[in-house]
């Protein structure tokens, strides 16, 4: 039990941490990629993906994650950010990404954090840093 | 191939020769609440006396696409037609309680959220429609939103040129600079749409837009 005067903890709800390596969704198509992604939100997961969908994806993901809301029970919604990969760089890094991305199928330099938005409150960010919010 | 090549030059032609003449499709794309439809309404009042909809302080009041046809701009002696496309807010999430807020009943509450989640989904639905796109935040919002970030890129895959507007330049938390460093490749300008603050400025990016059609 909390003491006065003592901060109180919320209580945060179950859920777990998932990192998925490119390499796991990089020869799906995006059909594939989305319900991979959502079957791993879906089941209380933050997910951690090594890599970034293309924008085209991302946007397909916000309009797939709103037409669940109402349909999926206590579902609101994700929380989504894309970290790197696109940040300000020199000719020569560009270019040395640029081939990267192309060998390896994808920006292998971004980190990109999906959780379902019951769990995750707020991803904030800023150039400096990147706060995950919680749910209490 | 060559039936190909000939399409594309005469389309090059038609386009060429009616180019000011077609109605330019504007589409005002942002978070909810950022105050597209205020920016909207504003320069449909100045050019048609009319207004695209109605604003509110509830997040989600666009939950439909709105248009305003023919609206002809004239800025600086040189005048474009534009369609005017407003669309609902995109957003990651939807939770009808926090309408609640507001002071709205839960049914009601209920009914808005279903609503503006397939507002979102037509949002998206119509980026490929799009000429040109003004891409409005609210300039007190920390501009660093992934929703932000993706309706960036999926204008530029798409090849459609875009404008960041900062709205709300009248509030003392405004900072079109943040804005600026968050979007160093883009064009952005700050306006204040509920007192018209800078829309010289406003049109003048709004015609050098369109010229990329």
């Amino acid at each position: 039990m909390a003491k006065t005067g003592e901060k109180k903890l919320g209580k945060i709800k179950g859920f777990s941490i998932q990192f998925l390596p490119y390499s796991e969704i990089r020869d799906l198509d995006s059909n594939e990629r989305i319900r991979k992604i959502l079957g791993i939100v879906l089941g209380n997961n933050i997910l951690f993906l090594q890599g970034k969908l293309k924008a085209e994806e991302e946007a397909r993901l916000i309009g797939d994650t709103m037409a669940m809301i109402g349909h999926v029970k206590d579902f609101k919604g994700i929380e989504l950010a894309v970290i790197g990969g696109n940040g300000e760089r020199g000719i020569i890094d560009r270019m040395r990404g640029e081939i990267i991305k192309v060998l390896s199928k994808g920006d292998l330099g971004a980190m990109t954090i999906i959780g379902p938005a019951t769990i995750v409150k707020e991803i904030k960010r800023n150039p400096r840093k990147i706060e995950l919010l919680l749910s209490k | 191939m060559e039936i190909k090549i000939f399409k594309n030059f005469f389309k090059k032609i038609f386009v060429s020769l009616f180019k000011n003449k077609r109605e330019i499709k504007l589409g005002f794309y942002g978070p909810p609440n950022a105050g597209k439809t205020s920016l909207a309404n504003r320069i449909c009042k100045d050019f048609t006396g009319q207004e695209i909809g109605t604003v509110s302080k509830v997040p989600h009041e666009t939950r439909n696409v709105q248009f305003k046809e023919k609206v002809e701009i004239k800025y600086k002696g040189k005048t474009l037609m534009f369609k005017m496309i407003d669309t609902p807010g995109i957003a990651t999430k939807i939770d009808y309680e926090d309408f609640l807020k507001y002071n709205m009943k839960k049914k009601d509450a209920k009914e808005r959220a279903k609503e503006a989640t397939q507002g979102v989904i037509e949002s998206i639905k119509w980026l490929d429609d799009m000429d040109v796109v003004v891409i409005v935040l609210d300039a007190t919002e920390n501009p660093y939103n992934q929703v932000n970030i993706t309706i960036i890129g999926n204008l530029i895959a798409r090849k459609i040129p875009l404008l960041i507007v900062g709205n709300k330049i009248d509030l003392k938390k405004a900072d079109i600079k943040k804005i600026e460093s968050a979007f160093p490749e883009y064009d952005v300008v700050g306006v204040s749409a509920k007192n018209g603050e800078n829309f010289e400025e406003f049109y003048e990016s709004v015609f050098k837009l369109s010229k990329h059609i």
